[in-house]
Parts: C-alpha cells; sequence; structure tokens
C-alpha cells in the first residue's frame, strides 16, 4: 500500500480545509454563517447534551442495562452543524451515530430512551439493536446497520421529491469507511447525472471500526472524490460548528437551486471506541487523541460564549442536571416498561399477515416462552 | 379481447398503472428511448416522458437503493433488473432494506417497490442470462414472488402486484414472452395475488409449476393421458405465498405429487413446496414426492436443454409416480 500522496488525518486542518471559528475566537467573515447569538446557544446546548447522553448511555451499557451504544463523542460539531443547516421540511438519512440531529429535530428524548431498552413503548418494537430508531414526523429515516445503503436511498428520496416538482432536499450522513461502500459510488453517480439535491455529508472521523481511513482509500482527501461524480467536493473543519453550518447551508442552497448535489467532508476524530463494542486501546495509541483533544468541537464553542459572556460554569452545571434529570425519568420509564408483546415479531413484515405467518405466529403463541429475561 | 403475448401485456399493464396513477415511475437500464431489451417498456417513454420512464445508469444496486428511497417519498417505482442474472449488486438493497424497511421501523416507513427481471432458459443465454433465482428471494422475509405463465395473468398479477402494499418481485419468463399468446382484456384488471390456477384437471397425480416450466408440464400431462394418467397441473403464479389452500385440496385428491422447476434442486422451491405437503398431507400421499428440476451446476450453454426439466424429463416421472 502507498499513501505517499495522501494527507495523514489533520490536526491543524490542512490549507484546503473551511473553517470559520479561529484560534484567536473570531469568526472569519468569508464563510460565516451568520448565526444569531441564540442559534449558537442553541446549538451549544444540544451539543452538550448529546456528549452528556453518549456517557450516560455509555454508562448504562457497561452496568449491563442496556446492550449497545454506538456514540459520537467529538463529531458533535459535525453532527448538530449539519443537521441544524437543513430546513424543517427536508429529510435526514442517518448513518447511526446521529442521534443528537434527532433530538435537535424534534425526536423525544422518551422516545429515544424506549429504543435504547428495546422495550414495549419502543416506536421499533424492538426489533433492532439500540440506536436503530425511526422517526418520520421529524423527516429522519428508519436505521440500518449495513454501511452505507441509507445513500442511494437519501439520492432516491430527493428524486422523487423533484419528479413531484416538491421543494425539498435531503442530506446523508455516513462514515469515511462509507466512501468504499458501492452505495457511496452510486449514489454519487445518480446524483450527478440526474441533478438531485442531497447532501452528502461524511463524518470522516479517521477510523471504521479500527482501520485508518489512509486504508480505505488511496485519494489524497475524500471530497475530491466528488469530481468523478460531477459532484463538487468540500472539505470543512468537523470540530468547527460554524464552518460546518455554512457549508452545509450552501450545499443546501445550491441542491435547491436545481444545480445538483454536493459532498461534505467533515474532519473530525472519534474519540471513542466505535461502538460500546469495541475497545480502540487494542489498534490505537492513546497519544493520538491528544491534537485533537485542544480541538475539542464543544470546548471552542464554549470558548467563544463564554468570551461573549454568554456562557459561564453556572449555566453550565445548570444544563447538564437538567439533562440528567430528564434522561434519568425517561431510564426509570423505560426500565419499568416490559418487552414488546411476543406476539408483535409476526406484525409489521407485511402490510397483512399472510397465511404462514398466521400460522407461525399462532404455534409460537400455543408454545412456552423462551428461558430467561427479554429486553 | 385482443391478443397479446405476454411483452405486450407487461407493457399495457404498466401503461395503465402510469395512467391511473401519477405515482408509478418506471426505471432501470434500456427501458427509455429503447424500450427496454425485451421491449417490455415501448412507448412508455414517449407516453409518460423521461421523469417517469427513467433510463438509469448501469447500476442494480444504484437503481434499487434511489427506488427504495423514492418509494419511501411515496412514489411507487417499477424497476426492471433487465436479466436476473444482474440482480445480485442489488441483493443487498433488497434483502436488508426494501423487505427489511416496515418491520424494522414498526411500521413507520413501509417500502414499497416492485421488480419485474426476466428468468429463465432455453433462449441461448448461458448461465448469466437463463438464471431462475426464485428461491433466493422466497427466503426472505417480507418479500412476495410473483411468477406469471401466460399474458392474461401476467398483466392482471402485475397490476395486482403494483397496488399491493408489499415489495414484490415479478419473474417473467422470457422463454415464453413472445411464444405464449392470448386473450387480455383492455383497462384495468387484477389476478389477485396468493392465488393458484388448476390448468389442466387430472385425478392421478398433482403437478405444481410455474413460469415457461408450466408448458412443458401441461405437454407431458398431455403425453401421459394418451397412457391413461390424468395429471391435474397448477400453475402457482403467485410463488410467494403461495397459495397453499389449492395445493393442498389437490394432493389430497390425487395423493401423489411431481414439483417441476428450472432452477438448482437443493434448497430449491420444490424443497419448500415438498416440505409444506408432506407436514400436511402426509397421510393422504401414496408415492414418494419427487422434484424434475435444474441440476446444481451453474446453468450450461450448449447443453441448456439437458439441463432443463422439458417434458421428456417430466413424463417418465410423471408417470412413475402415479403408478407407484
Amino acid at each position: 500500500m502507498t499513501t505517499a500522496t495522501r494527507q495523514r488525518h489533520e490536526s491543524p486542518p490542512a490549507d484546503d480545509v473551511i473553517r470559520v471559528l479561529g484560534d484567536d475566537l473570531t469568526l472569519d467573515p468569508v464563510y460565516d454563517p451568520g448565526l444569531s447569538p441564540q442559534e449558537v446557544l442553541e446549538l451549544y446546548r444540544h451539543m452538550v447534551t448529546t456528549r452528556l447522553l453518549d456517557e450516560r448511555l455509555v454508562g448504562l451499557q457497561r452496568q449491563g442495562r442496556i446492550g449497545f451504544h454506538v456514540g459520537s463523542l467529538g463529531e458533535e460539531a459535525a453532527i448538530l452543524g449539519s443537521a441544524y443547516a437543513m430546513r424543517k421540511g427536508d429529510w435526514l438519512f442517518p448513518c447511526y451515530r446521529e442521534f443528537g440531529a434527532a433530538l435537535m429535530r424534534g425526536l423525544e428524548l422518551s422516545v429515544f430512551v424506549h429504543n435504547m431498552f428495546g422495550n414495549a413503548k419502543d416506536t421499533v418494537r424492538g426489533r433492532q439493536m439500540p440506536d436503530h430508531y425511526t422517526c418520520r414526523r421529524v423527516g429522519w429515516v428508519s436505521i440500518s446497520s449495513p454501511v452505507g445503503t441509507q445513500i442511494t436511498q437519501g439520492v432516491g428520496f430527493a428524486w422523487g421529491a423533484k419528479i413531484r416538482k416538491q421543494d425539498l432536499a435531503t442530506l446523508v450522513y455516513f462514515g469515511d469507511g462509507a466512501t468504499s461502500s458501492s452505495d457511496f459510488h452510486s449514489g454519487m453517480n445518480f446524483a450527478g447525472v440526474f441533478k438531485i439535491p442531497t447532501v452528502f455529508f461524511c463524518r470522516n472521523n479517521g477510523w471504521a471500526i479500527s482501520v485508518p481511513t489512509q486504508r480505505q482509500t488511496a485519494s489524497r482527501t475524500l471530497a475530491e472524490k466528488g469530481a468523478a461524480y460531477g459532484v463538487p467536493g468540500v472539505r470543512v473543519d468537523g470540530n468547527d460548528l460554524f464552518a460546518v453550518v455554512s457549508v452545509v447551508k450552501r450545499a443546501l442552497e445550491r441542491g435547491v437551486r436545481g444545480e445538483g448535489p454536493t459532498l461534505i467532508e467533515a474532519i473530525t476524530y472519534r474519540m471513542g471506541g466505535h461502538s460500546t463494542s469495541d475497545d480502540p486501546n487494542r489498534y490505537r495509541a492513546s497519544e493520538a487523541l491528544e491534537p485533537w483533544t485542544s480541538r475539542d468541537p464543544i470546548g471552542r464553542v464554549r470558548a467563544y460564549l463564554e468570551k461573549h459572556n454568554q456562557w459561564d460554569g453556572t449555566a453550565e452545571e445548570r444544563l447538564i442536571a437538567e439533562v440528567d434529570q430528564r434522561f434519568r425519568e425517561a431510564v426509570t420509564s423505560a426500565e419499568r416498561t416490559p418487552p414488546p408483546a411476543l406476539e408483535t415479531m409476526f406484525e409489521d413484515v407485511y402490510a397483512r399477515p399472510p397465511w404462514h405467518l398466521a400460522e407461525q405466529r399462532a404455534e409460537r403463541l400455543a408454545g412456552p416462552r423462551a428461558p430467561g429475561a427479554h429486553g | 379481447m385482443p391478443q397479446m403475448n405476454m411483452v405486450q401485456a407487461i407493457n399495457d399493464a404498466l401503461a395503465t398503472a402510469m395512467r391511473s396513477d401519477e405515482r408509478v415511475v418506471v426505471m432501470g437500464e434500456d427501458v427509455g428511448k429503447v424500450g427496454g431489451v425485451f421491449r417490455v417498456t415501448a412507448g412508455l417513454f414517449d407516453e409518460f416522458g423521461d421523469e417517469r420512464v427513467i433510463d438509469t445508469p448501469l447500476s442494480e444496486n444504484g437503481i434499487v437503493g434511489t427506488a427504495v428511497g423514492m418509494a419511501l417519498y411515496g412514489l411507487v417505482p417499477v424497476v426492471e433488473i433487465q436479466f436476473s442474472d444482474f440482480i445480485w449488486p442489488a441483493y443487498d438493497q433488497i434483502v436488508n432494506e426494501l423487505a427489511k424497511f416496515r418491520y424494522r421501523s414498526g411500521g413507520e416507513y413501509p417500502a414499497k417497490i416492485v421488480i419485474r427481471t426476466p428468468v429463465g432458459g432455453g433462449i441461448r443465454g448461458g448461465h448469466y442470462h437463463s438464471q431462475h433465482p426464485e428461491a433466493a428471494f422466497i427466503h426472505v422475509a417480507g418479500l412476495k414472488v410473483v411468477c406469471p405463465s401466460n399474458p392474461h395473468d401476467a398483466k392482471g398479477l402485475l397490476l395486482a402486484s403494483i397496488a399491493d402494499p408489499d415489495p414484490v418481485l415479478f419473474f417473467e419468463p422470457k422463454r415464453v414472452y413472445r411464444a405464449a399468446k392470448g386473450e387480455v382484456p383492455q383497462g384495468a384488471y387484477t389476478v389477485p395475488l396468493e392465488s393458484a390456477a388448476i390448468v389442466r384437471p387430472g385425478r392421478h397425480v398433482t403437478v405444481l409449476a410455474y413460469g415457461a416450466m408450466l408448458y412443458e408440464a401441461l405437454d407431458a400431462a398431455a403425453k401421459a393421458s394418451a397412457k391413461g394418467v390424468e395429471a391435474e397441473v397448477i400453475d402457482l403464479r403467485t410463488l410467494w405465498p403461495v397459495d397453499i389452500g389449492t395445493i393442498l385440496e389437490s394432493v389430497k385428491r390425487t395423493g401423489r405429487l411431481v414439483v417441476v422447476h428450472e432452477a438448482p434442486k437443493t434448497c430449491g422451491f420444490g424443497a419448500e413446496l415438498m416440505s409444506l405437503v408432506t407436514e400436511r398431507a402426509f397421510y393422504h400421499l401414496e408415492a414418494p414426492p419427487v422434484r424434475v428440476t435444474g441440476f446444481d451446476t451453474p446453468f450450461p450453454y450448449t447443453l441448456e436443454m439437458e439441463y432443463m426439466p422439458l417434458s421428456h424429463r417430466i413424463l417418465p416421472t410423471l408417470l412413475d409416480t402415479a403408478r407407484a
């Protein structure tokens, strides 16, 4: 393998990476998205909430109270900034690491937590692992585990809207690993040919489980892959909230104008493991985190807010206490909720159960329950 | 009533659906100006335009993936996969996405598309233009699988498939695309899914077949009749969910079962049909159920007629089973 021409995962970002929030905590006017102080505060609160929930959910998993969690530690600006830039009527096609964005768009915390427990109040009825929730009401599409499959679907959704002359765009989330998938290729290709208003938002967090980005491609950057599809590629500092909002807004506007899709490579870093099932110490030295710790996306916005006297330690403590309170209530409710009823296993396979499922359902309901706990 | 072949009947079904429902779009490789390599979509491009009759890039995975997205949006895409042999790049989207969307979203996101694709051998197509892959889709929870044998059923079943709320794999037996002719009603009508048809009544042995092999089964049944064996031939039409009632009623009457299909024998649909029957009608059986199928080899080019379960292979099995 040769990676001589490829840039290492950057910190600080290279020159072609768009940044807005400078080290001196001023905003570069070229790409300043013009967020109001209230908007910055709102986004900051969502980022802190997301990180806090991540920590709490990992804790629940370590205690054996939930089975799994796939977190977003270090990627909060990329996730929340991108979702914030999209309009209410636009649709998001998540990967599986973006629960903070779903909550920001209006997914109720209690609904999310029921999903983490896979119980009877889980809207997906305990049929998927935790973090695989759905929320049509806020334009959030059902999540699957296979990497990249949502990319072509996000293109198709916006394509459908285009055929029906509806002003609607989609944003598709995926990681650096997914740029190796056939769905990335097909999605970019179709969107380019048909000028589909899709924002391809790649969270380049440096890792696909244990495999570094250099093993996904010999391309110098991921953004430059867009050129092969006639799709503009943009690199942005994924730990810079302002820059992320800005580039996604521009990509959205471009799509809405009928000019087609944009590929955004948000350069960030996965500060935790791939999921609670992963131990990054097996393949990554802890020193690798150091340059990114100083570029923490939340710390940067907090410093900016503090500089403008919009935030302080008291406000932070109050926010944390408030989120903790809501989370504890949601967990208490979820833990008191029983597992889904046995017969739900046979529902929603088809619109109406055909004879064979009706037969299997009757057979299962007549038999003994499996030993051990559920949920 | 107009006479049509299967190509014309399927084309008529597509035009009928597209005229009555703006959400229906047709997409695939070469389905536009040229009207498909088998001309099944001929004329649709001129009538409905390039936004609803879409020539796509050459990527089955992209076609099905974007069609799933369109379905989530609310369109009803009818996808053409040029040959079923080329469907495998889309298998992930079909198995893990299309088939599971309703279930995995607790009913919030039903994803409904129809995938039309020509199947089967006997056209000098070698193994990349001849396979009959129904078993790989019947095995997937959430899919419906249809395989018509004649123009009337093809139109009615396709209109039923488009109207059905679940994803449908619609397998078109290309060997009889133009050879099978018959009267086809004008306008909209449906042949209900999950209903088999007894196309030749008989009392000595039940033969289950579908698609192009139905005609081989009928030919064998006619020859068996000359030898005093009356075979009841059932056209399954919908493979899954299969019309178990019609099958069991027949087998309980005849006590004997022969299943015919082109696909390889091992884990083919015949295996499931025989299991279903033996679980439910074992004490009615008077002879071992038998399969006449393709072989567990890739589909051969030069020797394709030796591979396929044609009439001359069905007949002796049918006579042996009837007389056992």
